[in-house]
């Protein structure tokens, strides 16, 4: 390796899943697993970070359990975590359509559809379990949809091959995250959780190399306090918002999970992210989040641009024959249906060839005209009406008269923290589960699958593996007052620059500037080339933040500059890591697309002799290349293929 | 667009607020209200003054946390609509808008438009919830639950616990939100066990959290972005009284 | 409230249909008046069930204001800081003049009684002559007067109105299904009520009854 910017360290391994056949795995930890006595459950405490549905449903579980919790979010309710934005639905193999499906096939499909960068214990768990968390939200209460006879409703996702996906209209991520929300609520009318909305995790507390504690800020009057435990669990949520735009909440961050790894988490994969192909366009500069519209209008609708460069008419006035349907024309078996990474590229390189449409030409049209000639408006009413409505209203325009304008929108992130089988990450005591682990989504992640696996974490991973880990650090003792100064110093510090500075530049033109960078350069399709330039971007961007950015306020009652400061510092730091991610993976995989590496027909490449392993990274110093640890990937129950949809 | 914004500014819970008026040049139609309110506060960041504090997160209409009144009504004018799905084009240029936060003894300020809603989960801790421990559940199709039960108690399950109700309701009561809970749970077979118990729980815990009392006026209604309908209050009384009269026993 | 509310609106009811009694002239009337006063007797002396009604119904009065005075003063605790911008109402006008509606009754009530039972305030009144005395009092020349009891009932019918609608809910013997139904009724209901209160003193204006 000639480069510098970064230096391979020992390869990793996660030590925690036993051998043996893929089937017995789960049921072979559990028993090896050491048990707490009930009685001492009592003294053990639990601190919990994030209330999402990974962090919700291990809070309740595990105050059932009999532990004691304390649990944070920043938002001013458990029950406004991100997860509730959730659309589509569920996944679970409980094969109630008797359609062939089963939980080998979607380990199968996860695995596949992850492009093999996943690790298969993992995967096999989820799909192991995916059946019993339809089991519980049912009894909790949550409203899926039935069919006429009672019985609960399916529909296929994603473009899968059986009807696997659980569902509650638009909104199923809403009515599991308030199953979960209830279940913590329950807990903390019992008195087994003590529970701290509006408090954001500013840094994690270690004591002989493991996790004890977090240092907090109150939103409210900015007090800084500490508060220990035996373990830590962070259940924060993705990063996607360092790309400024995406289809996440305003409010969510890296800052939990980044802190963590600058005190020795390994980040994994960090380049992995999902864009979603169907979201509304960018209106203008004061865009402030993207809206992501159901991937289902997919079905009816039909993609196309202009045949012409800077074809400027109404898209009503533009004839058949000066349209280019180009996923149809590209793609003649899947059509319109192609997968999401295939058909977010294409639009990107039809709009890069100066075709899109709307503003910016950043958009391409999903024109419904052919669907309401064949099934009539009713029909397409019924169907996708209040998509159609959201959409207008967002954009004050018809979409039964004018075809909708689509544009892609970073949706997801498979990287995160590295955890092992157990979700415990390089630090001991420190848990990751939900979207900021590295998760079991390789470098792509299937519709339907995050919330998933957020609640196979909460509800029953993470409970049982923790306990080993409480059962076998039984003394850990008092966390010292050094360790707890120490840590709120480096808070205090932090928060006092900030607001010392009094530059000249918002924190938000700094976010929407790194936006710029990370989505041009380290967005649908990555070069060598950019993603050098974006290197020395990034440092550059970050040293004019901490030179020139205005904060205004003070650091004792409820500032909200203050705290998207402090997020977009760490994003600032964060990005740097996925740019370096992506320049060392000369392959393309999954949501990870290098333009060196595709064949002939454009397609992604992917390089399983030089790649098949998770890189997890380790933090050595701001501007310091940070070390590889490579986690070898095998495959014994899927074997790698290629991905073909033409 | 030219709009003039008259914003409620607070210092802090204990401090005294006022109006103050805000003229902005250059509102693009395309924006949302949020969106302009964020350009607003950049231009005030730069102005060294102090942005004004506001809640909102999903910007999608489904957390539940933005919470403006905007001239006089809950979420503004668009029917059916969170503070953040409102676009400036359902303005006209040159108007002038007054923007205040939700207004009620249990939902203080915390600063200019940002209020503490923590009593709605003061009333979920309660009771809205049905005791299900994890790993308990038997198979999902154990309990067949007929269709329009399920979609009545999707409907109202769709609460987003945002609060506008109470804002809109002249009596300050938060009837609405809490018979949203009580519909849901009291409508699905596994909700039944806890159905009665819950909701005196829920209403003593409403009546405690400094609430007013219910008239049904139905302002509530007319506001909730989510249409929750007035008659899930009908079936909290119902349900209430039938608890209250002892003619069930209670399960706990 | 909805207890009170329905044993005063039991109450209207029998006094619309009781006033009705004037178009059968002033005998029937009269009688009728005189027959009020004797109903239990032998076994009730003279007027006792009069004023077991009245007690009734004024016990019912004021239990109903008092406990609309307290949901009042929780309103005003659950909202001390009030709105600076007043929005137009969203839900039912019927609603949101309850109270103001309430006290206007109130004061219409006190002013009837010191009217027509007691004839305190009535220019010409005669005891036993009810005819005689409704006739006067709505005397084309009293158009005040007149103005003033249908004001009155119009906003007896608001009050009703809502006041119907939601003592069903708070009793919570509506649902979905019957929403519509309820709501037709209950309007039908007050309509029929307001128009058997309205015809006495307009026939007495245009000179049915003299
Ligand atoms: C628009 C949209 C639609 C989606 N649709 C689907 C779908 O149909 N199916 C599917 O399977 N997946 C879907 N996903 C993905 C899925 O919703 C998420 O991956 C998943 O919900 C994440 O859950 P989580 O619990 O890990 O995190 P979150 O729900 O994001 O929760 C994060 C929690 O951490 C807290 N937190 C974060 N940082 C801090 C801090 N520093 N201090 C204190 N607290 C903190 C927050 O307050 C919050 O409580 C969708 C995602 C989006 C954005
Ligand atoms: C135009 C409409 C009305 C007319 C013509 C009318 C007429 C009368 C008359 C003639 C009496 C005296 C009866 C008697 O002495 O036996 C009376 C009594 C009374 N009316 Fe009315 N009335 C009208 C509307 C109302 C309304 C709307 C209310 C209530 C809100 C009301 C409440 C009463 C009460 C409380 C009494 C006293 C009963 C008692 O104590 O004996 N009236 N009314
Ligand atoms: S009932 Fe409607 S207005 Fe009230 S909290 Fe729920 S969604 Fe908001
Ligand atoms: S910001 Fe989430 S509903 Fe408006």
């Amino acid at each position: 390796m000639t480069d510098t910017f970064y230096t391979l360290g020992d390869p990793i391994a996660d030590t925690k899943a036993p051998k043996g056949p893929i089937e017995e795995r789960w049921s072979k930890r559990k028993f090896e697993a050491k048990l707490v006595n009930p009685a001492n459950k009592r003294k053990k405490t639990v601190i919990v970070v994030g209330t999402g549905l990974a962090g919700g449903s291990a809070g309740a579980t595990l105050a059932e359990l009999g532990y004691k919790v304390i649990q944070f979010c920043f938002q001013d309710s458990p029950r406004r975590a991100h997860s509730i934005a959730a659309q589509g639905g569920i996944n679970a193999a409980k094969n109630y359509r008797n359609d062939g499906d089963s939980v080998f096939r979607l380990f199968y499909d996860t695995v596949k559809g992850g492009d093999f960068r996943a690790r298969e214990s993992n995967v096999y768990r989820l799909a192991e379990i995916s059946t019993q968390i339809i089991d519980q939200c049912v009894a909790q209460g949550v409203p899926f949809a039935r069919e006429y006879g009672g019985l609960l409703d399916n529909r296929s996702f994603g473009g899968a091959q059986v009807s696997r996906t659980f569902y509650a209209r638009g909104q199923t991520g809403q009515q599991l995250l308030l199953g979960a929300y209830q279940a913590l609520m329950r807990q903390v009318d019992a008195g087994n959780v003590e529970l701290h909305p509006r408090h954001e995790m500013l840094e994690l507390v270690m004591v002989d190399g493991r996790a004890r504690g977090v240092v907090v800020r109150n939103l409210v009057n900015g007090e800084i306090k500490t508060y220990t435990g035996d373990a830590v669990v962070l259940a924060t949520g993705g990063y996607g918002n360092v790309f400024y735009l995406s289809t996440n909440a305003m409010g969510s961050n890296a800052t939990a999970i980044w802190r963590a790894h600058k005190r020795g988490a390994l980040f994994a994969n960090p380049c992995f992210t999902q864009i979603h192909p169907t979201c509304i366009p960018v209106s203008g500069d004061h865009q402030s989040k993207l809206t992501l519209m159901s991937e289902s209008l997919r079905n009816d609708g039909r993609v196309w641009v202009p045949v012409k460069a800077g074809d400027d008419r109404h898209p009503n006035d533009i004839p058949e024959a000066e349209r280019d349907y180009y996923l149809e024309r590209i793609y003649p078996a899947f059509g319109n249906l192609v997968p999401r990474d295939i058909a977010s590229r294409a639009a990107k390189k039809v709009c890069d060839e100066g075709r899109g449409v709307g503003p910016g030409g950043r958009g391409v049209y999903l024109d419904f005209a052919d669907a309401i000639k064949r099934m009539g408006i009713d029909a397409v009413k019924a169907k996708y009406g209040n998509l159609f409505d959201m959409y207008e209203r967002i954009t004050g325009e018809n979409p039964y008269e004018v075809p909708m304008r689509i544009y892609p929108a970073v949706h997801y992130t498979m990287g995160g923290l590295w955890v092992d089988y157990d979700l415990q990450s390089t630090i001991p005591g420190l848990f990751v589960i939900g979207e900021a682990n590295f998760s079991d989504h390789g470098a792509n992640r299937l519709g339907a699958s995050a919330l998933m696996q957020g609640l196979a974490d909460g509800y029953f991973v993470l409970p049982n593996t923790i306990g080993d880990y409480l059962a076998t650090n039984n003394k850990l003792g008092e966390v010292p007052a050094e360790a707890v100064a120490e840590a709120e110093s480096r808070v205090q510090a932090q928060i006092d620059k900030l607001l010392s500075i009094d530059g000249d530049r918002t924190v938000d033109s700094f976010h929407r500037e790194l936006g710029h960078i990370m989505w041009e350069y380290c967005g649908m399709e990555r070069t060598e080339e950019g993603l050098r330039k974006a290197l020395q971007l990034i440092p550059a961007l970050r040293e004019e933040f901490w030179r020139r950015v205005k904060v205004p306020g003070s650091a004792d009652d409820l500032n909200q500059s203050l705290e998207k400061a402090g997020r977009v510092a760490d994003f600032l730091e964060l990005a740097e890591l996925m740019c370096i991610d992506a320049l060392h993976r000369t392959e393309s995989c999954g949501g990870h697309f290098r333009a060196e590496s595709q064949d002939a027909d454009g397609e992604a490449k992917r390089d399983d002799a030089n790649f098949s392993y998770v890189a997890a990274w380790e933090w050595t110093g701001l501007g310091e290349p940070p070390v590889l640890h490579k986690e070898a990937l095998e495959f014994e129950y899927v074997k790698p293929s290629q991905r073909s949809y033409k | 667009m030219k709009i003039t914004l008259r914003v409620w500014r607070q210092k802090g819970p204990e401090d005294e607020g006022r109006m103050v008026e805000y003229r902005l040049d250059d509102v693009s139609p395309d924006m949302s209200f949020l969106e302009m309110l964020d350009v607003l506060n950049e231009k005030l960041i730069l102005e060294g003054e102090d942005p004004i504090a506001f809640d909102h997160d999903c910007r999608e209409g489904i957390c539940g946390m933005c919470s403006l009144v905007i001239n006089g009504t809950p979420h503004g004018p668009e029917k059916a609509t969170t503070t953040c799905q409102l676009h400036m084009r359902k303005f006209k240029d040159g108007d002038v808008i007054t923007v205040e936060p939700w207004r009620a003894k249990a939902f203080p300020v915390i600063k200019d438009l940002v209020v503490d809603r923590s009593a709605f989960d003061k009333i979920i801790e309660a009771g809205g919830y049905i005791s299900a421990p994890t790993g308990s559940a038997p198979d999902a199709h154990s309990v067949p639950v007929p269709k329009p039960a399920a979609d009545a108690a999707f409907e109202a399950a769709e609460c987003i616990g945002c609060g506008a109700c109470v804002a809109a309701c002249p009596n300050g009561s938060a009837m609405l939100f809490t018979a949203a809970k009580v519909t849901h749970l009291g409508l699905l077979p596994q909700g039944q066990p806890e159905r009665y118990d819950r909701v005196v729980k829920m209403v003593e815990a409403h009546d405690e959290a400094g609430f007013g009392g219910c008239t049904v006026t139905g302002e509530c209604t007319a506001a909730c972005p989510k249409g929750i309908p007035l008659d899930t209050i009908t079936r909290l009384n119902r349900d209430y009284l039938a608890a209250t009269a002892g003619r069930r026993k209670k399960t706990r | 409230m909805a207890v009170t509310g329905a044993v005063l609106v039991l109450y209207l009811v029998a006094h619309m249909l009781g006033n009705l009694k004037v178009f059968f002239g002033p005998e029937e009337i009269n009688e009728y008046a005189a027959w009020l006063r004797t109903i239990g007797s032998p076994v009730l002396h003279h007027e006792w069930f009069l004023w077991i009604m009245r007690v009734v119904l004024l016990a019912s009065l004021i239990l109903h204001i008092t406990m609309a005075a307290q949901l009042t003063a929780r309103a005003r605790r659950a909202r001390p800081a009030r709105y600076r911008h007043r929005a137009k109402v969203q839900g039912s006008y019927a609603a949101r003049t309850m109270r103001w509606g309430g006290v206007i009754i109130a004061l219409f009530v006190i002013y009837h009684v010191l009217d027509l039972t007691t004839g305190t305030v009535h220019p010409e009144y005669e005891h036993g002559d009810v005819y005689g005395n409704l006739a006067a009092d709505f005397a084309p020349e009293r158009w005040y007067v007149t103005l003033f009891y249908v004001l009155a009932v119009v906003a007896v019918g608001f009050h009703l109105r809502h006041g119907l609608v939601s003592a069903v809910q708070s009793l919570g013997l509506s649902s979905p299904q019957r929403a519509r139904a309820l709501h037709l009724a209950a309007s039908a209901f007050v309509v029929v009520l307001v128009a058997g209160y309205l015809s006495v003193p307009f026939a007495v204006t245009v000179g049915l009854v003299d």
